[in-house]
């Protein structure tokens, strides 16, 4: 028996090693994930972005939870920075998520950003087509701590929910600069704490103040995941951005939008590994490097003669 | 290129401090190891199931409380259950000989007692792993 034929049969550590498979790149990811796709039902994605620290992973242990006990099949996808340097990383977000009930079958897998900026792994829109094969109908997805400009979310996500803390003073600053246009859902945690009043204020201002307005108004909410408050009501108000999704058609919209990104992802990737395996191996490079630095060369026509060879030899 | 080595750290039981395997967890993440913490308190349940699903290649655990000789067999037992029987259980605690040598028939695949260096866990985790091979079909 497969891997493949495991993991339909259901068996969990099979869906697991699948994920490894898709997440190293390994020889055949692209035909399993090809048949993995066919196999997908549109599962519902719920993603939680926000400054580290904010609470992401103790809401997430709580809202899935709670759409774990309303009978839905979850899964968990929580996604911690690598080191730059060494490519290590601690994936620690599973501490806060000791509430989920291991025998409500939901799935929880830690990645490491592994050299990607935008706040996700490069491979998680892909596992998340591994979850779906596999018949969870609704995700969660926790980015990195986010500082500003780590977008991805908005790729791979339906719902985006921003979590931020009463002390996100700057946060708002970075709200103005992208972040505002990413939130379906805002979250204030730790509200138990001083400023939690204003900042919801603050946000509320800066959510009045925008120009380009959609038909959803975007909800403002104060949460204590540590004190399980109010995350019911976030919950609901996650759901009912999913049905504003389905019933104005802008799921359908979202989703073709990044399906095209997908398909231009997965030609990019293809054509990035036939160029490093056809002109960037045999010491083409360093050749080229070398010319530069005796002044033969510039690095603009280097990078042009190797691409034009490049597309003559192809 | 090699896939990325995966560890899961646990600590079972109701001894309280985790300094030591938060050590050995930054030892990891520097050697380029994906280290996966859940926290203290873990039931042998919790640890297996979040090591089938974090695909890890070892599962390491730190016990004091001298509850070794029914927590590692009872891990070993669960990760068999789960098809996990290759994941690579390792650990650390004040063991007698005599438990040493039981625990390692009965499966457990490295012992360290007060005193290993990081530098030697690393090493043996690194070579562990490259001897572990899968020649799983995939399709
Ligand atoms: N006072 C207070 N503390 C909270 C609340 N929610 C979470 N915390 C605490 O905040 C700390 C960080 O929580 P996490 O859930 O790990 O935050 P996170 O956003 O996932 O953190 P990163 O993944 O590291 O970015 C923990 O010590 C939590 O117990 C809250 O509502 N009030
Ligand atoms: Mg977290």
């Amino acid at each position: 028996m497969s891997l493949y034929d495991k993991f339909l049969d259901g068996s969990v550590i099979a869906l697991s090693r699948i994920i490894s498979h898709i997440e190293n790149l390994r020889p055949g990811y692209q035909e399993l994930l090809s048949r993995l796709y066919r196999r997908t039902n549109g599962i519902y994605r719920i993603g939680l972005t926000g400054p580290p620290g904010a609470g992401k992973s103790s809401l997430v242990n709580l809202l899935a939870g709670q759409l774990a006990d309303d009978g839905r099949r979850v899964a968990v996808i929580c996604v911690d920075p690598s080191s730059p340097f060494t490519g290590g990383a601690f994936l620690g977000d599973r501490i806060r998520m000791q509430d989920i009930p291991v025998d409500k079958g939901v799935f929880i897998r830690s990645m490491g950003s592994r050299g990607s900026t935008g706040g996700l792994a490069a491979a998680t829109s892909n596992v998340t087509v591994a979850l779906d094969a596999f018949g969870f109908d609704t995700l969660i997805i926790e980015t990195v701590g986010v500082g500003q400009m780590e977008l991805d979310i908005i790729d791979a996500c339906d719902t985006v929910v921003v979590t931020l803390v009463p002390e996100s003073g700057d946060a708002i600053q970075a709200l103005k600069a992208g972040l505002m246009e990413i939130a379906d859902v805002f979250a204030v945690n730790k509200s138990d704490r001083a400023g939690a009043e204003q900042m919801l204020y603050d946000l509320k201002s800066a959510l009045e103040m925008r120009t380009e307005k959609s038909k959803w108004e975007v909800p403002v909410i104060a949460t204590q995941a540590l004190h399980k408050k109010n995350t019911e009501e976030l919950l609901r108000l996650i759901l009912e951005h999913k049905s504003f999704l389905e019933t104005s058609g802008q799921l359908s919209h979202i989703r073709g939008l990044q399906l095209q990104k997908k398909v231009e992802t997965v030609i990019t990737r293809l054509v990035f590994r036939d160029i490093s395996s056809n002109i960037l191996s045999d010491g083409v490079l360093e050749k080229a490097v070398d010319k530069i630095m005796k002044g033969e060369e510039d690095p603009y026509s280097a990078g042009m003669r190797l691409y034009k060879r490049f597309k003559l030899g192809s | 290129m090699a896939d990325k080595i995966r560890v899961l750290l646990a600590k079972p039981g109701l001894d309280g401090h985790d300094r030591g395997i938060k050590v050995i967890a930054a030892a990891f993440r520097d050697a380029g190891f994906e280290v996966i913490y859940t926290g203290l308190r873990q039931t042998p349940e919790q640890i297996v199931t979040a090591a089938i699903q974090e695909d890890v290649d070892a599962v390491g655990v730190s016990i004091l409380s001298g509850a070794h000789m029914i927590l590692f067999p009872a891990i070993l037992e669960l990760l068999k259950k789960e098809g996990g029987e290759d994941i690579l259980l390792f650990g650390g605690g004040i063991i007698s000989k005599e438990d040493m040598v039981d625990l390692k028939k009965a499966g457990v695949a490295k012992l360290y007692t007060p005193g290993a260096t990081t530098t030697e866990i690393v090493d043996w985790l690194k070579s562990a792993v490259k001897d572990k091979k899968s020649d799983e079909k995939i399709l």
